[in-house]
């Protein structure tokens, strides 16, 4: 099993027209992902390498069924086409764009949750979601994935998402879904959101989680881990030697006075009962050995 | 982007948020040209992005000419905190009858935005949210529904301002709000806001920091740029458009991926170094981005060695060896790299880089070995 998306989930590329979702979209289809059409206003019509286009997202799910939708947009029109994508009937929508205001990102949260509290949204400023052999949906390279589980990966951080991805890999330990939530301030789906839907999915054995500085998700899933998770979870926490008061790339990196730092959140996961780990190195050799025990 | 006290007060004074008549000064005679247009008593301050500025003495309250120009020899080049004051703000003293405090900021763990508002002003919020934190009256504002005078009002009572001040500030607090939601604010903070005497509310101070994703749609944020570097290596990356944050180590890191960068530092930091940088070429990691990234690492005299820690996704592995390949072609290296390449095309990678290693241009097989190498060379 995996989560949020499977082998049959249809997506839609809002943006395939052009050049990073043409891209992405074609590297998601090549990888056995069900990517049934795109949107692009006023291109409908036409097709890219065989992929229906639409001009809007309701005719593009009404043609195809389709339920996921990849937002590959600039900033400036993401939080539009995110909405678009709900009112178009799509519930499941993952978008990457970098850069999205946090003003823009909170209305765009708080909307949803209000106007169509049956869609989720992960990202923006996300990797995306892989079901390894199944389903791919955003910038992840596939080839550094490996089908069959039992692993779930839920990170905040895009690359080191491909380092976790690649440490089990590596050692021939495979996932059930990896989710990259993103780094930015308000991001559409949580760690716990992910850790609920691990627990709950029988072919997941552990959790690995991928936090950062910055925010207080981390503490947050520590709390719900600690009365909730039955599953043993791997955690490794980036920016430990990271500066108060700079963001670290990320929107959301930034440890504000004495919260959002590393050691904070390290320490709430490890009195949740986490395995907290000091490199992603370890954290691999951790989930490795822990799986291999079972 | 974090402004200057006086960028603040012009934001929030095009927002309709009063503050005290004033202007900038960059010499004494400006100083002093300022006092005699606003009119004295004037408060002389030190303009530094960081706290504590009263205490450090770059707070004067200036009676008459003399004063002024006293106060502006002293507090101009005054090293406040390792910020070396180069401009001030010179206004209108205001007579307090009660200081309060202000602010909007996200609320990330409930999505929302946060209002913090307390009749306890003039102090640092966090001393009193320590202390005494039924003193702040928190705020959460849906951001699809905003904020209304209505609720504005019955904000200001709960947070028991005195009675002749409610209303002007329900006001100032919708303005500002909007200031911080049209202007693209991360923070929007008026500590001390201040009652006076006859009964006024206004903005005694400002602290505004804006959200660089915005500035596409803010134009004129370009006039609070220029200054907002004090570190010089960074005001290079800045102009070199790469993603980097001066540190004070030995040892340069230049990663993919924020949080792979990120992950770099501690892991330099486990072993036994310490990072000199944080930097963050990106997804396109080609020649011209890594000849920028090594050419600004290469400026730093403290650094003794540098890492490139590569994990191919999108960014080809082979890209960046040409890359670096190319980048030692241009700019003349004073340190030892070590690479850890991973990834997509790795091997390709590092066949690419294979024929021209040696004792400058090492390659290592994982994260931690090449952490371990960077550190020893640059011990």
């Amino acid at each position: 099993m995996s989560i949020f998306v499977d082998e049959n989930t249809k997506v839609i590329v809002q943006g395939l027209t052009g050049s990073q979702g043409r891209f992405h979209g074609l590297r998601n289809r090549d990888y056995g992902t069900k990517v049934v059409g795109g949107v692009t206003p006023g291109k409908g019509g036409s097709d890219v390498d065989g992929i229906p286009v639409f001009n809007s997202v309701k005719e593009a799910v009404d043609a195809t069924g389709a339920t996921a939708s990849f937002v590959v947009v600039p900033p400036k029109f993401a939080s539009d086409a995110i909405i678009e994508a709900a009112q178009g009937g799509i519930t499941f929508i993952v978008c990457i764009t970098e850069g999205i205001p946090a003003h823009d990102e909170a209305l765009t949260y708080n909307r949803l949750v209000e106007e169509f509290p049956g869609v989720r949204l992960l990202g923006p400023n996300c990797p995306g979601i892989i079901s390894p052999g199944k389903c791919n949906i955003g910038i992840t390279s596939g080839d550094i994935a490996l089908a069959g589980g039992p692993v779930g990966i839920v990170s905040r951080s895009g690359t080191l998402t491909y380092q976790a991805l690649h440490e089990l890999s590596m050692q021939g330990i495979g996932q059930t879904t990896c989710v990259g939530i993103g780094g930015d301030p308000v991001p559409g789906t949580n760690f716990i959101d992910c850790l609920a839907e691990f627990e709950k999915d029988p072919e997941t054995k552990a959790v690995m989680m991928i936090g950062e500085i910055g925010g207080s998700e981390e503490e947050r899933a520590a709390e719900w881990i600690k009365l909730n998770m039955t599953k043993p979870v791997v955690a490794y926490v980036a920016g430990v030697t990271a500066p108060p008061g700079r963001k670290m790339g990320h929107a959301g990196a930034i440890i504000s006075g004495s919260k959002g730092t590393a050691q904070a959140k390290m320490d709430a996961l490890t009195a949740a009962g986490v395995y907290v780990c000091q490199n992603p190195t370890e954290a691999g050799a951790k989930m490795v050995e822990i799986v291999r025990a079972m | 982007m974090d402004l200057f006290e006086y960028q603040g007060k012009r934001y929030f004074a095009r927002h309709g948020i009063a503050v005290s008549p004033g202007d900038v000064a960059d010499t004494v005679d400006e100083a002093v040209a300022v006092a005699e247009r606003v009119g004295y008593p004037v408060v002389v301050k030190a303009q530094v992005k960081v706290g504590g500025r009263g205490k450090a003495g770059g707070v004067k309250l200036a009676n008459n000419v003399d004063e002024v120009r006293e106060h502006a020899v002293n507090i101009l080049g005054l090293d406040i905190k390792g910020h070396v004051v180069k401009r001030l703000w010179v206004e209108r003293s205001s007579d307090i009858a009660k200081e309060y405090y202000a602010s909007f900021t996200l609320d990330r763990p409930n999505k929302t935005h946060l209002g913090m508002l307390s009749a306890q002003g003039g102090v640092e919020i966090e001393v009193v949210a320590e202390e005494n934190p039924e003193a702040i009256a928190f705020l959460s504002i849906d951001p699809v529904e905003g904020l209304t005078l209505a609720t504005a009002r019955r904000w200001v009572a709960e947070a028991e301002l005195d009675d002749v001040a409610r209303e002007q500030s329900a006001e100032l607090l919708v303005k500002l709000y909007e200031c911080y939601t049209q202007g693209d604010c991360d923070l929007a903070e008026i500590n001390p806001l201040i009652l006076t005497p006859d009964n006024k509310v206004h903005a005694l101070d400002a602290k505004v920091t804006l959200d660089e994703n915005a500035s596409y749609r803010h134009p004129e944020w370009e006039e609070f740029r220029g200054d907002e570097f004090e570190d010089p290596r960074e005001k290079m990356a800045k102009e070199k458009g790469l993603n980097y944050i001066g540190l004070d180590g030995t040892v340069g890191i230049i990663a993919n991926g924020a949080g792979l960068a990120m992950s770099t530092l501690d892991v330099v930091n486990q072993v036994g170094g310490t990072a000199a940088n944080f930097l963050d070429i990106g997804g396109g990691a080609n020649a011209d981005v890594m000849a920028a990234a090594l050419e600004v690492i290469n400026a730093d005299p403290k650094v003794k060695s540098i890492f490139v820690n590569i994990f191919g996704g999108i960014t080809r592995v082979d890209e960046v060896a040409k890359g670096v390949l190319e980048a030692l072609k241009r700019v003349s290296i004073n340190s030892p790299i070590v690479l850890r390449l991973d990834g997509t095309n790795a091997l390709e990678g590092r066949a690419l880089l294979a024929p021209h290693l040696n004792e400058n241009l090492i390659t290592e097989p994982t994260m931690l070995d090449a952490a371990r190498r960077a550190v020893a060379l640059a011990n």
